[in-house]
C-alpha cells in the first residue's frame, strides 16, 4: 500500500525538490545548497513549501510557490509568473509584501512558481480576532488594511498584461449565471441580485488594479500589524472599491460579527485610511454595494459545490461547504432588512 | 415498520464517536476530516428531526403568499422568479417574515453555530426602537 500511503509520496515529491531546489540555490543565490524542506499546505490551486538556503553555513529560510505537481494550472487564477509580477510591483508601490527572490524557469525542471522571502507572522483569522498577542495591532489594522489598499490602487494597470477586465455590470451578470447554473431556488439571492441592480455603479472612468481577495485570512499580521499582503491570484482591473467592501464581508469576520472590518475594525477608520492615503472620498453607498456582492458571491460559490461534489469531488468537506451557502442568506436577510442596507440610495436612470 | 432506534439517533451516535474516540487516535489531517465528518453526521440528524415540520410550514406559507398549490420546491421557483421580475419585494405583506423564518429554518439545520444566525436570533429577540 506505499503508493496509497500520503506521507511516503509526500516525502518522494520533497526528496525531488529539494534536489531541484538544491541546484537553484548554487546557480542562481550563489548559495552552498537548501536544508528543511517542508510541505507547508496542500492546497487545491497552489503548493506552498518552507525551505533553507544554505549560505557559510547560515540558513535563510524561504518559501516556494508552486503550482500543485509543478503543472496543474487553476482556470479563475491568473498564474504564479503574473503573481511574482504583482509582488514586484506591489513592493515597488510601498505595499508591505514578501520580496520575491526567483521565478522558476523551465531549466529549474520545477514546474511554474516562484521563490519568495518568508515573512513572521500568522494568517489564521480566528487567532487574528481573539488571541491576545493581537490585542495591540488589532485597533490598527482597519486604518493600515485602508492605506495599504490606497497603495495597492495606484499600482500601474499595466503590471501584468494577462490581468482580466470586470465592469460592475458585468460582474454581476456573471455571478447572477452562476446561480442560474445551481437550478436551486434561493428567493433571497434573487432578492439581493434585485437589490444590486437597482445600485450597480457605472463602469469606473479610471480602472485600477484590484487585489480580489484582500480579507482577514489573506493578510499576514505581526505584532505591529500587516506585515504582509498575500494571495494575489484573484488580482484584475476593475472597480477598486470591491477591495473595501470585501474585507467587510461577515464570514472574514470570523465570529466578530460586530467589528465589520475583517472581525478586527470599523469601517470609518477603514474609509479614514484610504481616504487619506490616497485624497479621495470614499463613497459609502458605492462600498456597500461590493460588501452585498461580496456576501452573495460567496454564497452562490457555496452553492456550485453541490455540483462539483456530485461530478467531480464526492468528498464530505464539500458536500458540507455546500451546506454553508445558506450562512449567507441569513447574512444578506440581516443586510437587507436593516434600515442602512435596505434604504441605501439606488443608481439613476434606467440602466 | 422500520425498527428502532430511529436514524437521527444513530446518527447523534456517529457524530459523537467520530468527534471523540476516533479524533483522539488520529493525525492531525485524519482529525480534522474527522471533525467535517461528525459536522455533516450532525447536519443530517438536525434535518431528520426539524425539517419536516419546518417544511410543512414553510409550503403552507408559500401556498398563501403565491395564492397558488404546487410541491415546496416549484413555489419556491415562482416566488424567486417573482422577485426577479419585480413583481414582489420586502414591501409586500408577509414576505419578509416567511424568508425570515425560512431562513433561520435553515440555518438551525445547517449551521445553528453560525454567527450571522445567533446575531439574527439575538436581533430578532430584542424589540425594535420605534
Amino acid at each position: 500500500m506505499a503508493a496509497d500511503d500520503p506521507a511516503s509520496a509526500a516525502k518522494s515529491v520533497g526528496e525531488a525538490l529539494a534536489e531541484g531546489l538544491g541546484h537553484i540555490a548554487r546557480r542562481h543565490f550563489a548559495a552552498s545548497g537548501v536544508a528543511n524542506v517542508t510541505r507547508m499546505t496542500a492546497g487545491a490551486t497552489q503548493e506552498i513549501w518552507r525551505f533553507e538556503l544554505v549560505e557559510n553555513g547560515a540558513h535563510t529560510p524561504l518559501i516556494l510557490r508552486r503550482a500543485p505537481g509543478g503543472e496543474r494550472v487553476s482556470a479563475t487564477a491568473i498564474g504564479l509568473e503574473t503573481e511574482a509580477e504583482l509582488l514586484r510591483a506591489a513592493a515597488a508601490a510601498k505595499v508591505p509584501v514578501p520580496a520575491v527572490r526567483h521565478v522558476l524557469t523551465p531549466e529549474d525542471g520545477l514546474g511554474h512558481g516562484f521563490i519568495m522571502q518568508f515573512v513572521e507572522g500568522e494568517t489564521l483569522g480566528g487567532r487574528i480576532v481573539r488571541d491576545p498577542r493581537f490585542a495591540e495591532a488589532r485597533p490598527k489594522l482597519a486604518r493600515q488594511c485602508g492605506e495599504i489598499l490606497a497603495r495597492i490602487h495606484t499600482m500601474p494597470t499595466g503590471t501584468a498584461p494577462n490581468l482580466k477586465h470586470a465592469t460592475p455590470a458585468e460582474l454581476l451578470a456573471q455571478w447572477r449565471a452562476s446561480y442560474d447554473a445551481t437550478n436551486w431556488p434561493r428567493p433571497v439571492f434573487d432578492l439581493t441580485f434585485a437589490w444590486l441592480e437597482a445600485r450597480v455603479p457605472p463602469a469606473p472612468t479610471a480602472p485600477r488594479l484590484v487585489h480580489g481577495d484582500f480579507r482577514n485570512g489573506n493578510l499576514m499580521i505581526g505584532p505591529g500589524g500587516v506585515a504582509a499582503v498575500l494571495d494575489w491570484e484573484l488580482a484584475h482591473i476593475g472597480d477598486p472599491m470591491e477591495d473595501l467592501g470585501w474585507i467587510c464581508v461577515n464570514p472574514w469576520r470570523f465570529g466578530m460579527v460586530d467589528k465589520p472590518v475583517g472581525g478586527f475594525g470599523e469601517r470609518e477608520d477603514l474609509y479614514a485610511g484610504y481616504e487619506s492615503a490616497s485624497g479621495t472620498e470614499v463613497d459609502r453607498a458605492h462600498v456597500r454595494f461590493w460588501e452585498v456582492l461580496g456576501a452573495l458571491k460567496w454564497g452562490v460559490m457555496c452553492a456550485g459545490m453541490t455540483a462539483a461534489f456530485r461530478a467531480g469531488d464526492p468528498s464530505v468537506e464539500r458536500s458540507v461547504i455546500a451546506r454553508r451557502a445558506s450562512e449567507t442568506e441569513v447574512d444578506l436577510m440581516r443586510i437587507l432588512s436593516s434600515p442602512s442596507g435596505g434604504g441605501g440610495p439606488r443608481s439613476g436612470g434606467g440602466d | 415498520m422500520q425498527d428502532e432506534p430511529r436514524p437521527p439517533e444513530i446518527l447523534a451516535a456517529v457524530a459523537t464517536f467520530l468527534k471523540g474516540a476516533a479524533t483522539r487516535e488520529s493525525g492531525p489531517h485524519v482529525a480534522f476530516q474527522l471533525r467535517v465528518c461528525a459536522n455533516a453526521a450532525e447536519i443530517c440528524q438536525r434535518q431528520l428531526e426539524t425539517a419536516p415540520a419546518a417544511e410543512a410550514a414553510e409550503l403552507a406559507r408559500l401556498r398563501k403568499l403565491l395564492d397558488r398549490d404546487g410541491d415546496i420546491f416549484s413555489l419556491n421557483q415562482e416566488l424567486a422568479a417573482r422577485i426577479r421580475e419585480g413583481a414582489m419585494d420586502l414591501a409586500w405583506p408577509g414576505l419578509a417574515e416567511h424568508l425570515w423564518d425560512t431562513t433561520l429554518a435553515k440555518l438551525a439545520v445547517d449551521q445553528p453555530n453560525y454567527s450571522g444566525y445567533r446575531a439574527a436570533l439575538a436581533e430578532r429577540a430584542t424589540p425594535k426602537e420605534p
